[in-house]
């Protein structure tokens, strides 16, 4: 075997000398791809960034090897450090958006990487990197390179970052999450194509990702991990189909039954709650939302489900009154909707709630658990004292948080903590209808589950009606009655949550549906082979 | 961008309108009178309002604001009530004196603080950077008279090596007025250079906890390239508001300077029109001091607008 990297015990602790690894082993072989996988805080993107000899913020490296094609990087200096980074491994970041310098030309980030190591002259950096963005199908690879980073869409960005990071032609790429930020459909080109390119070259490469339909697709050997220490590891296969330990038995069965289980769900439905006929939306003068017709039925869950810009979280913000409709009209329980929320009754206001996708800036930050849980209490339902305190003593109970919770801020709690405090707030306005906004997006898969659960059960014990903003199809498939497609500021498809996942009847919804990563490691390729049919 | 460029242009001439009725307002309710002040001693009721009428006073507050600024509008500052000369005549050699002054600090300041702040920012942490920090923070909370004053001590009095008066005529020869005006130069540039370096070390480091300079270390590019061309390109904005702010204050501010070295510059020049209640003479000072700073902060907001990679470089329509 040909090890390219060879990590032997590795630690790594941060400046104030907390451990975040606890003596990680891996071996990586020439051309071989290796899946880490994990929820945040499992300590995978700080390995990627140990094996370049590089701590975030302050972390080091604190025992252990990390041998290189022959270079030890744990115990180098910082110029021998410098001196593999980008030219013999190199990182492709999560977000291109944030990783690229907004005020240089593609281009120039692109060939800067083996002008400075002297690995190449700039006729044949830039030669090469015309290859890449050919392999990589970028549009009109001539002049995409001329191009700011704000000037090209997030797939393409997100492939311009694979560009620069095999720019040097490195032994081993460190994928962080390469295709997370990105939409589902715009996911697979993305996956596709960065299988395809790591091949063609006989690059290997560390993937980083919590996702493991996704690890499935290209990963050829997994490393699960969690609090910065391994848990098992093997073949993909041996993974997905008899994983050892507890905990990935959790993961693999969490993944699973969010993608196979019978789609749907049946709730006890009334009258209608919410109707809009003819919405239409915009900033400015941009349209966002137009020809909108919707309506809600007390106790379902509704859910919307597009991509980024498809207008649905302008949608949520339409129904909570945060912005005015241009056209069209609002029914709420058989009244009238104020269009602004600054002209609805405080009563009315109480009935609709809103969560967002973001517990952390939800929250704030000087607020106690109680302060936040008691204020729609005092608010609404004029509660004080020991009233009040009792009352947010049973919300907690609700929400599965124990009473001594009350006293903390919001930055000594976890996310998933931090998101059943933004419920019980919406929940302690007894409200009639919650808009969820990408209430799971921001957690770990395990966690995310965790909250779906509470929310469905709140659903069975109090009958509440969930308008449900989300990109991610596998959450809707077990959560919503019925689910509105939306694409470009207008609904494409509208229908029981069943009939919609099993008989679509628009091309773009069979399309979303298709784009799902499924957790078998042939479904890349039947997609591929299904398309390029 | 042309269009927010020509918003930012509009709204400058505006508050330079609004910088004008300022003035005259303020001017008008500045205590005692010209005439007043003219006549001293000898000052009777009727002398007082004979001359009042003959300079002019009587008239209602609307006509005399709307004969100056139309006055303004081609460079007639009016008359100076004291001397019956020109205000502009009288004003423009000495608004030279102090633009001169200001351009040889700004000239040495500017560079230099900018570069140091970048410097500190890439050694952050280190000697340099604290050494900087320090010493910044120890200029700046000095009053720029008593600096002024212990120039004179160290540089003047003690060794005679600079004049301690920067006295300046027309027709001095070129090392001459170097020499007499290093003094008040060197004060103000350790006044605006503190502002400018830490601003500078500041915007740069906010820089440089951006995802992207992180991608730029992993590249393996070295400290000082990741600083010189990834971190201050982006902090360009902020850093020209606080030049151009502090530009400002080399004009606008250095009446106290002007005090200490005797300096014939425009501050000195306003504060005797206050002190003889020399309106049209206070008016014209207080204007040009207005538009120099609406103009620089014209400038910096424009720059800024102009150093924003989205703005001067737009998505391509459909892209």
């Amino acid at each position: 075997m040909s090890e390219i990297l060879k990590i032997r015990d590795l630690r790594v602790e941060t400046a104030s000398g907390l451990e975040l690894l606890h003596g990680i082993s891996l071996d990586l072989a020439k051309g071989e791809i290796l899946g880490l996988i994990g929820e945040s805080g499992a300590g995978k993107s700080t390995i990627g960034l140990a094996a370049m000899g590089y701590g975030r913020g302050g972390c080091r490296i604190s025992g252990g090897t990390i041998e290189l094609a022959g270079t030890e990087l744990a115990s180098a200096s910082l110029r021998q450090r410098e001196a593999v980074r980008g030219a013999r491994i190199a990182y492709v970041a999560q977000s291109a958006a944030a990783a690229f310098n907004p005020a240089q030309r593609l281009e120039q980030q692109i060939v800067e990487g083996p002008l400075r190591h002297g690995v190449m002259t700039a006729a044949e950096a830039r030669a090469w990197m015309l290859e890449l963005f050919t392999a990589l199908q970028l549009p009109e690879p001539e002049a995409f390179g001329r191009r700011y980073p704000h000037q090209v869409s997030g797939g393409q960005l997100q492939r311009a970052m694979v560009a620069m990071a095999m720019a040097c032609k490195p032994d081993i790429l460190v994928l962080d999450e390469p295709t997370t930020a990105l939409d589902v459909t715009t996911q697979i080109e993305v996956l596709a194509l960065l299988r395809e390119t790591i091949h063609k070259y006989g690059t290997s490469a560390l993937y980083i990702t919590h996702d493991l339909a996704v690890i499935a697709q290209i990963a050829d050997r997994l490393i699960v991990l969690r609090d910065g220490a391994e848990i098992e590891s093997g073949t993909t296969e041996q993974i997905l189909e008899a994983p050892r330990h507890e905990y990935t038995r959790r993961l693999v069965a969490e993944r699973a039954e969010s993608l196979t289980a019978a789609p749907g769900a049946h709730h006890r439905t009334g009258e209608t709650l919410l109707a809009l006929s003819g919405v239409a939306a915009g900033y400015g003068s941009k349209p966002v939302l137009a020809g909108i017709d919707l309506t809600v039925r007390r106790g379902e869950t509704v859910a919307i489900v597009g991509e980024s810009g498809s207008g649905k979280s302008t949608l949520a913000r339409v129904v909570a009154g945060l912005l005015p409709p241009s056209e069209g009209l609002l029914d709420f329980a058989d009244a009238p909707l104020p269009p602004s929320y600054t002209k609805r009754p405080r009563d009315l206001l109480r009935r609709i709630q809103l969560i967002y996708q973001l517990p952390d800036v939800a929250l704030n930050p000087r607020q106690s658990v109680a302060e936040t849980i008691g204020r729609p209490l005092e608010l609404y339902r004029g509660l004080k004292g020991r009233a009040l305190r009792a009352e947010v003593a049973h919300l907690l109970g609700l929400i599965g948080l124990a009473p001594e919770m009350a006293d903390r801020l919001p930055g000594a709690l976890s996310g998933g903590q931090k998101q059943r405090v933004c419920i019980a707030r919406a929940l302690a306005a007894k409200p009639d209808l919650m808009i969820c906004d990408e209430v799971t997006s921001a957690l770990d898969p395990l966690v995310a589950e965790e909250i779906l659960r509470l929310l469905r059960r709140l659903q069975d014990d109090f009958g509440m009606t969930y308008l449900f903003i989300t990109h991610d199809l596998s959450v809707v498939r077990r959560l919503a009655d019925r689910t509105v497609v939306m694409q470009q500021g207008r609904i494409v498809e509208a229908a029981e949550t069943e009939t919609l996942f099993t008989a679509p009847q628009e091309a773009y919804t069979q399309r979303l549906l298709d784009s799902v990563p499924q957790l078998d490691r042939g479904w890349l390729d039947r997609v591929l082979t299904a398309r390029g049919g | 961008m042309t269009t927010l460029i020509l918003k930012r242009l509009g709204l400058g001439l505006f508050t330079l309108w609004l910088v004008s009725v300022l003035v005259f307002a303020g001017t008008e309710i500045l205590p005692g009178d010209v005439a007043g002040a003219i006549l001293g001693q000898n000052a009777t009721p009727e002398s007082l309002a004979a001359l009042r009428t003959q300079l002019g006073l009587d008239e209602p507050a609307l006509m005399r604001y709307l004969g100056w600024l139309g006055g303004i509008t081609h460079g007639d500052l009016g008359q100076s009530l004291a001397n019956h000369r020109p205000v502009a005549e009288l004003l423009w050699p000495r608004f030279w004196n102090t633009m001169a002054l200001a351009a040889y600090a700004g000239v040495i300041a500017i560079p230099l603080a900018v570069s140091l702040g970048i410097l500190a920012a890439a050694r952050r942490g280190r000697f340099f950077d604290r050494f900087a920090n320090i010493a910044a923070l120890a200029l700046v909370s000095l009053p720029e008279y008593f600096l002024g004053l212990l120039l004179i001590l160290g540089l003047s009095v003690r060794t005679g090596w600079l004049p301690s008066l920067a006295d300046t005529y027309e027709g001095m020869g070129l090392v001459d007025w170097f020499r007499a005006t290093t003094l008040p130069m060197l004060v103000l540039v350790m006044v605006t250079m503190a502002q400018i370096l830490r601003m500078t070390r500041t915007t740069v480091l906010g820089v440089m906890d951006q995802p992207y300079i992180e991608t730029a270390f992993l590249k393996g590019l070295r400290n000082g390239r990741v600083v010189l061309r990834h971190a201050t390109p982006n902090a360009a904005a902020p850093i020209v508001n606080v030049v151009s702010f502090n530009i400002a204050y080399l004009i606008t501010g250095v009446v106290l300077v002007e005090a200490v070295f005797n300096y014939n510059g425009l501050g000195r020049f306003m504060v005797d029109a206050v002190s003889k209640r020399d309106l049209p003479m206070v008016q014209g000072a207080a204007i040009v001091f207005g538009a120099a700073y609406v103009l620089l902060n014209m400038i910096a907001d424009i720059a800024a607008i102009a150093l924003n990679p989205r703005l001067r470089h737009p998505r391509a329509k459909g892209a």
